[in-house]
């Protein structure tokens, strides 16, 4: 026997006692034989899964049970066990999701017979039930980028039933999507994403608010396009936006559930916790720029983005609905070849210039300077014939007999896809031990598929004293459109 | 459905919306003391939350114990908590809602630009599904504008 105080707001259920003796070990025991004698009390020390709610204080004598043995602390008869109250509350944020409740007098949306119907697979799983699925449609989601990731996270998001989904894109749907972007179909070709995706989602269910923003996501808007949202799906394929994403979830305290895919490997974590890293803790600087390829020049196994989209929709439901272990501290690493998960552990960094301690990054930056891209260039309005050459022009010369050399500098596969009649395949990166095999006299043309690669190839080779060197501009992609349209483009 | 109601002085309606104007951009809290539905007193309390005060409130274990403790003192019973909302309208949170203790009355003050503007009243459903919003009952001589108290 021990004696339990009890606070004022629970003694309504203790016949309006303030202390009540009961019997038990540990101070599990203790409360389970209090709420057997008082059973009004449960609901309010207990959460749906049993666990005593996080705002219930437990102490034996002076002590929080926390930093004793828990539930699993010893009790002795003497002892005085008291339950005290954490009193707290506040206005929305996102740091754990709560949902703004978006009608009713303070509590969460209702469901209409026909989300019952559509969400009952939902409804009788405990874990969701009526209140998850309230929850979900209370919430407001917005996915980065209507591409690879954003389709399958966007498409399970809104059968999910997802209140409001918000997505921001400015592109327009080409065939090579396709391959993975499955909310675009092939009567979408030229369609802007945006409007192809609100169509999709609305035949998936029309009770999802859709809100689209046909703008590229900058240091300007982010912040004011991120605050109505509960969580910031990162869909997006370049180094600038996700940092840019990223500092904008740990300034809002949003999360961020990230996703990116290359070939055959994708990532998943969720950043931007309150306690948990964010992106700059595990990768302060970005990487050169040039060394980690984009999708568009190294490819993408079509269902990679999948699964990565999916486990990053899958966790942005459990943050809604407040359920399992989030992604939160672990960065998840998927390989398609091998079907293998790896997890590497993650620790928020107290030195992080954005969510540690001391943060010295305080505001938007300009992350295209940060991540050392340079802003696109306007157009010359001439080419530079001294180190250019265009598509037509190659081709007159050519016509006229010109003695040139027409080096390719792409991989052999994309050397399959299209090609210039009697262009020599050297891939850029043989290009340093194979540039002897060509004769410095000759003038030289070097091409790849939009031109970057050719240009850093042109470099190289007058580096090393070729003095001829012209870079086909626009790549081969050019040539397609404006010379030989009978070849594929890709 | 009977809403709950819950009267308030002049003197306990000033001194929540003068702490709440104090603490503005954070938000403020406090234990209301009284008896029978009537709220005579305050206890202004320390904002210990480590979420960030500008969003969230927190009442740690101890200042809750003081509170019972001033409230016994007063001659009266603890009758629940103030709080403010910040540039936020004066409607509880999901946050609120999940953290709410039943019995209690949970007083809103909404806080715009540095001013208190709407106090509301709530109470958690045994259920705890949601909060009803009360009648908040001001003394007579209890005024909604609380510009005057600020120098005076």
């Amino acid at each position: 026997m021990a004696k339990i105080l009890i606070p004022t707001p629970l003694r309504p259920y203790t016949d309006k006692q303030d202390a009540v003796d009961a019997s038990g070990a540990t101070v599990g025991e203790l409360l389970a034989d209090l709420t057997k004698k008082h059973a009004g009390l449960k609901a309010h020390l207990y959460n749906e899964q049993g666990k005593l709610r996080s705002f219930v204080n437990i102490y034996v004598n002076d002590e929080d049970i926390r930093y004793l043995e828990k539930e699993a602390t010893p009790v002795k008869a003497d002892d005085t066990v008291s339950i005290i109250p954490s009193v707290a509350g506040g206005v929305e944020t996102a740091t754990a999701v709560s949902p703004k409740p978006r009608s009713g007098e303070g509590g969460l949306p209702e469901l209409t017979n026909e989300e019952i119907k559509r969400y009952s697979r939902h409804l009788i799983m405990p874990e969701v039930g009526v209140e998850g699925q309230k929850k979900l449609k209370a919430s407001k989601v917005l996915c980065i980028g209507a591409g690879g990731l954003g389709s399958p996270a966007a498409m399970y998001l809104a059968a999910a039933g997802v209140g409001t989904l918000g997505i921001v894109d400015f592109d327009t749907v080409d065939f090579s999507n396709l391959q993975r972007q499955i909310l675009h179909g092939t009567p979408d070709v030229g369609r802007s994403k945006l409007s192809s995706a609100k169509d999709r989602l609305n035949a998936i269910n029309p009770n999802v608010k859709i809100e689209t923003y046909e703008t590229a996501l900058t240091s300007e808007n982010a912040l004011e396009l991120f605050a109505p949202y509960d969580v910031i799906l990162d869909g997006t394929d370049n180094f600038p936006t996700r940092y840019l994403v990223n500092d904008a979830c740990v300034l809002l305290g949003k999360p961020n559930a990230y996703g990116s895919i290359f070939r055959f490997e994708g990532q998943a974590s969720v950043f931007a916790t309150k306690d948990g890293p964010c992106y700059r803790c595990l990768y302060p600087e970005p990487p050169p720029p040039g060394l980690v390829p984009s999708c568009a020049e190294g490819g993408v196994l079509g269902v990679l983005p999948g699964i990565i989209g999916v486990i990053q929709a899958t966790e942005t439901i459990k943050l809604i609905i407040g359920v399992g272990e989030p992604l939160v501290g672990r960065f998840m690493i998927y390989d398609a070849l091998k079907m293998k998960f790896r997890e590497l552990k993650l620790r928020k960094d107290p030195d992080c210039p954005v969510c540690g301690t001391h943060p010295t990054v305080t505001t938007l930056i300009d992350y295209e300077q940060f991540c050392g891209v340079m802003p696109a260039a306007p157009e010359p309005a001439a080419v530079n014939s001294a180190t250019e050459i265009t598509s037509v022009e190659l081709k007159q010369r050519m016509d006229r007999g010109d003695a040139l050399k027409i080096v390719d500098v792409r991989e052999p596969n994309e050397y399959q896809i299209n090609r210039i009649p009697g262009s020599e395949l050297i891939p850029l990166g043989d290009i340093p031990k194979r540039y002897a095999e060509l004769n410095k006299n000759d003038e030289i043309v070097v091409h790849c598929k939009m031109g970057g690669r050719s240009a850093k190839a042109a470099d190289f080779l007058r580096s090393v004293g070729f003095t001829k060197v012209l870079n086909l501009k626009g790549g081969i992609l050019d040539w397609v459109e404006k010379v030989d349209p009978s070849q594929p483009k890709y | 459905m009977s809403s709950q109601t819950l009267t308030i002085t002049a003197a306990v309606d000033t001194a929540i919306r003068l702490h709440g104007q104090e603490t503005y951009p954070h938000e403020c809290c406090g234990a209301l003391v009284g008896r029978d539905g009537a709220a005579t007193a305050v206890v202004a309390l320390p904002n210990t939350t480590d979420e960030g005060p500008r969003r969230r409130f927190m009442v740690r274990p101890s200042d809750y114990q003081l509170a019972e403790r001033r409230a016994t003192e007063l001659g009266g019973e603890l009758l629940g908590f103030y709080h403010s909302h910040p540039d936020h309208p004066a409607r509880p949170s999901q946050y609120d809602l999940d953290h709410a203790w039943p019995t209690f009355a949970y007083i809103i003050v909404a806080v715009a630009s540095g001013v208190a503007e709407a106090m509301t009243v709530w109470y958690l459903q045994e259920d705890r599904s949601r909060f009803e919003e009360g009648s908040l009952n001001h003394g007579k001589d209890s005024h909604s504008d609380p510009t005057p108290a600020v120098h005076g």
